[in-house]
């Protein structure tokens, strides 16, 4: 065994919240100067397991182990004083600072009780100059591209003798010259002897940049590889899982469709979603199949007017259309259950009743409301209809299962009768019941002649649920597979391994 | 209605207290074909608090405040009282005031919702310059008019009730129409219960609010006419000072969210009435009069610290499982900018 | 028009960083107005007349340093001319009622005045109650406070006090400044040295960027807050005892929306609301402005004084718009 001791060894993790168990006996370890993935989908446990390690959530058992040394931190900041650093996704520095403040507010140098701002200056280029960073120090860091204020993140995060570095999801929002610009300052700090936790959703960052990877799944651990040694298929597969006991197809025999309903075409939106071209026929179910963070909900976004597309156009029923806002997509009769229920789509504090009817009442406008026997009408057929429980329409939402609240936010689209139903996750988080009839109501849906779009994780409810099925990979339409008896997971996986190249 | 059982029982306390200083309180008479008593002085008194915060409960659910309803007051009693003592015309003065009042509060919600300037800072600006421009109007001097009509507004009668108490029900029976009756009420708790997610519903949340300003503007002329109609003179300086924050909190103690979200317009009623029972129960009772602020400045504590969750945890730890569970694990939001 | 200059001024690597520009902007007001009224009256474009704005408006200049700590945050204090007409009421009863000395009562008015701040920071920061609401109540307190003292005007004769009020520190060329206008200076070079040079300072600012951040970053942001409250009370009790020499008297109707006219002052200077950006010399500006206004006006004579009004809500609107230019300018 040529393995140097591990610098962190965390081993039988768990950690329990209310009606979740978010980990379950994962262990993970670190080696002095490698890059390590941290691999899952959503809710594999990625974001918790760093809380527990940074202190931010208490484990409920398992130990961790730093150089050696049993710890337990009471928080980031006792965590950054042992050694353990982070930087997020979001930069979380103050953009009305300077640089070098950003690097060193709260120790900064000092003399005589006073701030010694030469020092701290020229402390932070030399710091920077380590990362063969050159910027000026001194300017405000609201002045400087994301990526550089990642990178005075990680300056300010190593300065502290970090032995542990955790970068969560640094690359999210970095274009291509960034991002080599990163791993870069990555490959440094790697030969000083630091290790790195490294998370990121595309496939070919870790491929390129990490040495070994941990994946989690429904926040177990799934293993620990080398990642010269697992090729992307079977990370893809370990990641989603093979429990794919061949189910059968919700729709029935194939049918063609000729009738095309939304039509995008060279679509796209920088830095959220490559330029992309796809078309959805009336009565037609079209899945969107990719890993978290692949561009399924931005492609959504863009077809509701939710975001602004910064390039290529639209045609609805073949006339080109301005999606500009969620209220022009809704006037082409265009509807989006988004995926973030709490954020985007329900108001917490509203009844079921006025949940569903707020998007027929936002199209009328407030001096005319929703007659009171329409919304008892409406209300009481789709709280039938979907199985809302409690059935009562003066429930709060907020009070509400998140199945329920789902089958709200699906009620609130149904009733105003879309031509194009965009459903991103909607049985993310719900019970087993529930998805079982939201699947069935979307197959019912496009019998009846209402084209969806679907966008889920879990790829063999895609497969189920869709004449044809389009593959997302690192912020790209990959390929747009129809659904025949050819098509399984495995060639699915294979498809976002590969990034339809094979 | 549980929400406003404890405004309910505050007011139901003042008045006991009342009653036990002064067993005629309860007592409404009969004088010269008018309702005369304590009970209806509060009401009467009340009248132009309650109204300011019913525009004000608007424009806080929708997650703002309005500061400039108090310049607003002002301007249209010197407005309404320049037009009368220039020309008579007591209906075209309170057209002109009122018309004002709602440009001065579409001015208020386009900077809120057009420029997208913070509420508190938007209001402020015409909190500072309302205040000259009502002296401007009323040229630094206090109007003095003489006219009967005008001063039914205010201080006088009609089927033995005062004129005031009877506004103060027609605007609230409006209120509560536009807002329940009509579809305005739901709206502006979706736009401040959850801005994101009801422009993804497609609520046009911009006109929703520049509506709720002027609402509010309006009110508070209202309010302005009838504080300068009791007195028959307008006063630039003084009319309306500090209204605005009795009015946010009534609004509070009626159990509307300064967060924006649910609110109540019979909560904010009683909670204006039980400011105005407070100052009348201090009378006489007889507290010094120049204690009110103290006592204010308790309540507001004290209601402001019940509210807050924060408090209650710690104050009541043992909250039992009727507390809500905190999501202990916030779903991580991406970020897609 | 405005908008070139200031795409100039705040184009990066020319000579003006774009952090000054909103001070620059108010300087330039400064001095505009300055140079208008020259031209426009007589005996306008002196040295006194400035110094006559300072010796003014000096309890202004030490409560809107206090407010500047506030806003710097993010935060807000409504309370500052409630505890500025208290210091007065207090100092005023102390020293005629049982007659106590000025080297007394001024400590204690001062630590009344920390202490209220403190119980307020404190609240905001415990309870996570808005700074509005807080200092709402605050301003009620010390409001009725006063009240319950006396409601009438209580003069001051105390003879050090008197003494010390209508001494004249003469300068050169006939130029001279109340004891005040020193005390007001002295507040602000500490307060500049306070935001520029300690921790506490640099806190203050890393809280009003994102209050998130620093609090990540392991910055002690409770504390500052508290802290920064704390500072606001002591600053208004300073105020009240500079505007109690001013007027010798107490009164509880003494600074009635002083408040407004701190936060108009501050906001004039550059200080965004949101908090995290601004400088105490944009504020000393921003309060120079409003004094010069008043100047103007009384010089004009036929011009009435709530045009002041009307003008600093213009000013506020201005310079709130330009805010909000940058800020978006700054999010592209």
């Amino acid at each position: 065994m040529d393995v140097p001791a591990p610098v962190l060894r965390m081993s039988g993790i768990g950690k329990q919240f209310p009606g979740v168990r978010a980990l379950d006996g994962v262990d993970l370890r670190l080696l002095p100067g490698e890059v390590h993935a941290l691999m899952g989908e959503n809710g594999a446990g990625k974001s918790t397991l760093i809380k527990v390690l940074t202190g931010v959530h208490p484990a409920d058992s398992g130990t961790i182990e730093l150089a050696g040394r049993t710890v337990s931190f009471a928080g980031p900041l006792e965590a950054q004083q042992a050694g353990i650093s982070t930087v997020y996704q979001e930069v979380n520095l103050c953009a009305n600072l300077s640089v070098a403040e950003n690097i060193f507010i709260g120790r900064e140098p000092r003399r005589r009780g006073r701030i010694d701002w030469k020092r701290m200056r020229a402390r932070a280029a030399e710091l920077l100059r380590r990362l063969e960073l050159d910027i000026d120090v001194s300017a405000p860091l609201s002045s400087y591209s994301l990526a550089l204020q990642q990178m005075v993140a990680i300056a300010r995060a190593i300065d502290v003798e970090a032995r542990v570095l955790i970068l969560d999801e640094p690359t999210s929002s970095l274009d291509a010259g960034e991002v080599r610009q990163l791993f870069h300052v990555m490959r440094r700090l790697k030969e000083e002897g630091i290790a790195i936790l490294f998370v990121s959703h595309f496939l070919d960052q870790i491929y390129e940049i990490s040495d070994r990877m941990t994946i989690l799944r429904n926040g177990r651990l799934v293993g620990e590889y080398l990642t010269r040694e697992l090729s992307q298929v079977a990370l893809v597969s370990k990641m989603i899982g093979q429990e794919l006991a061949e189910l059968e197809r919700l729709h029935g025999e194939a049918r063609t469709f000729d009738r095309p309903l939304v039509e995008a075409r060279e679509l796209g939106r920088t830095g959220a979603v490559e330029p992309f071209s796809l078309t959805i026929h009336e009565g037609e179910v079209v899945g969107l199949a990719g890993l978290l963070g692949s561009g399924r909900t931005e492609i959504a976004r863009l077809l509701f007017g939710a975001d602004h597309a910064t390039g290529g156009e639209v045609a609805v029923g073949g006339a080109p259309a301005a999606l500009r806002t969620p209220r022009a997509a809704m006037a082409h009769r265009i509807a989006f259950c988004s995926e973030n229920r709490k954020r985007d789509g329900l108001i917490p504090d509203l009844t079921v009743r006025e949940n569903i009817v707020l998007a027929l009442q936002a199209t009328r406008g407030w001096t005319r409301p929703v007659p009171r026997d329409q919304q008892d009408e409406l209300v009481g057929r789709y709280i039938k209809a979907l199985k809302i429980s409690p059935p009562n329409p003066d429930h709060l939402v907020r009070n509400l299962s998140g199945g329920n609240q789902q089958k709200v936010l699906l009620a609130r689209w149904l009733i105003l009768e879309p031509r194009l139903l965009i459903l991103d996750e909607p049985t993310r988080g719900i019970d087993v019941g529930a998805k079982a009839e939201i699947q069935r109501l979307v197959t019912e849906l496009s019998d009846g002649g209402m084209a969806v779009l679907f966008i889920s994780a879990e790829l063999e409810e895609v497969l189920r649920l869709s004449h044809r099925v389009g593959v997302l990979r690192d912020r790209r339409l990959v390929a747009d597979l129809p659904n025949d008896d050819t098509l399984t997971t495995d060639t699915l996986m294979e498809t976002i391994a590969s990034g339809g190249r094979a | 209605m549980k929400r406003l059982l404890w405004p309910l029982l505050v007011l139901a306390a003042l008045l006991a207290v009342n009653l036990f200083f002064t067993p005629s309180f309860f007592s409404v008479e009969m004088k010269e074909g008018h309702l005369y008593g304590s009970l209806i002085d509060i009401l009467r008194f009340g009248a132009p608090l309650i109204l300011v915060s019913l525009g004000m409960t608007l424009v806080i659910a929708t997650g703002g405040i309005d500061l400039s309803v108090g310049s607003v007051v002002a301007i249209s009693g010197a407005l309404a009282c320049l037009r009368i003592s220039e020309d008579g015309g007591v209906f075209s003065a309170v057209v002109l005031a009122l018309g004002l009042c709602v440009l001065l509060g579409l001015w208020n919600g386009f900077l809120v919702a057009g420029v997208g300037i913070q509420p508190i800072i938007a209001t402020l600006i015409l909190m500072v310059a309302g205040r000259g421009l009502a002296q401007l109007i009323a040229d630094g001097q206090i109007i003095t008019v003489n006219s009967p009509s005008y001063k039914v507004i205010g201080g006088g009668y009609l089927l033995t009730v005062p004129f005031g108490i009877l506004l103060v029900l027609v605007v609230l029976g409006v209120t509560a129409f536009l807002t329940r009756r009509l579809a305005l009420g739901v709206l502006i708790e979706s736009v401040g219960g959850n801005a994101e997610a009801s422009r993804l519903a497609g609520i046009r949340s911009r006109g929703i609010v520049i509506t709720v300003y002027a609402f509010a503007a309006l009110c508070a002329g209202v309010a302005g006419l009838m504080i300068s109609s009791n007195v028959s003179s307008a006063d630039g300086n003084n009319a309306g000072l500090w209204i605005e924050l009795d009015a946010i909190l009534a609004v509070v103690i009626g159990g509307t969210s300064l967060a924006g979200g649910r609110f109540s317009l019979g909560g904010t009623v009683l909670g204006a009435l039980i400011i105005q029972t407070l100052t009348t129960t201090i009378y006489s009772v007889g507290v010094p009069p120049e204690t009110t602020l103290l006592v204010k400045a308790l309540v507001v504590a004290a209601v402001c610290l019940v509210q807050s969750p924060k408090f209650r945890d710690k104050v009541f730890r043992r909250a039992g499982p009727r507390s809500s569970p905190r999501p202990a694990a916030e779903e991580k939001v991406r970020v897609t900018a | 028009m405005t908008t070139a200059i200031l795409d100039r001024l705040g184009a990066r690597g020319r000579s003006v960083p774009a952090k000054y520009v909103p001070v620059l902007v108010t300087a330039g007001l400064f001095v505009a107005m300055f140079v208008a009224g020259g031209i426009r009256y007589e005996g306008f474009a002196t040295g006194q007349v400035i110094l006559n704005v300072f010796i003014d408006n000096a309890f202004l200049l030490v409560v809107a340093v206090g407010m500047t700590f506030v806003i710097l945050t993010g935060g807000i204090d409504l309370s500052v001319g409630s505890v500025v007409a208290l210091s007065t009421m207090i100092s005023a009863s102390l020293m005629a009622g049982p007659g106590w000395p000025p080297y007394l009562v001024v400590p204690l008015v001062l630590l009344i005045g920390s202490a209220l701040g403190l119980v307020m920071g404190y609240i905001v920061h415990a309870f996570d109650i808005q700074p509005f609401i807080v200092t709402l109540a605050g301003m009620f307190l010390a409001r009725g406070l006063c009240y319950t003292i006396g409601t009438d005007s209580i003069p001051i004769e105390d003879p050090t006090f008197t003494a010390f009020a209508q001494t004249r520190i003469d300068l050169f060329a006939d130029l001279w400044i109340s004891p005040s206008v020193v005390i007001a200076v002295v507040v602000v070079l500490v307060a500049a040295y306070v935001l520029h040079y300690t921790r506490l300072g640099r806190t203050v600012y890393a809280t009003g960027g994102s209050e998130q951040s620093a609090l990540l970053m392991g910055l002690p942001v409770g504390r500052t807050k508290v802290a920064v409250y704390t500072i606001s009370g002591f600053c208004s009790a300073l105020g009240g005892v500079l505007l109690s020499f001013y007027m010798l008297s107490g009164y509880g109707l003494h600074a009635v929306g002083m408040e407004l006219d701190a936060i108009a002052a501050v906001v004039i200077g550059g200080t965004l609301l949101t908090g995290g950006s601004g400088f105490l010399l944009g504020t000393v500006l921003g309060v120079l402005v409003l004094g010069l206004i008043q100047t103007v006006l009384s010089f004009e004579g036929t011009l009435s004084s709530w045009w002041t009004k009307i003008f600093i809500g213009l000013l506020l609107f201005v310079f709130i718009l330009l805010q909000r230019l940058f800020s978006a300018r700054r999010r592209t």
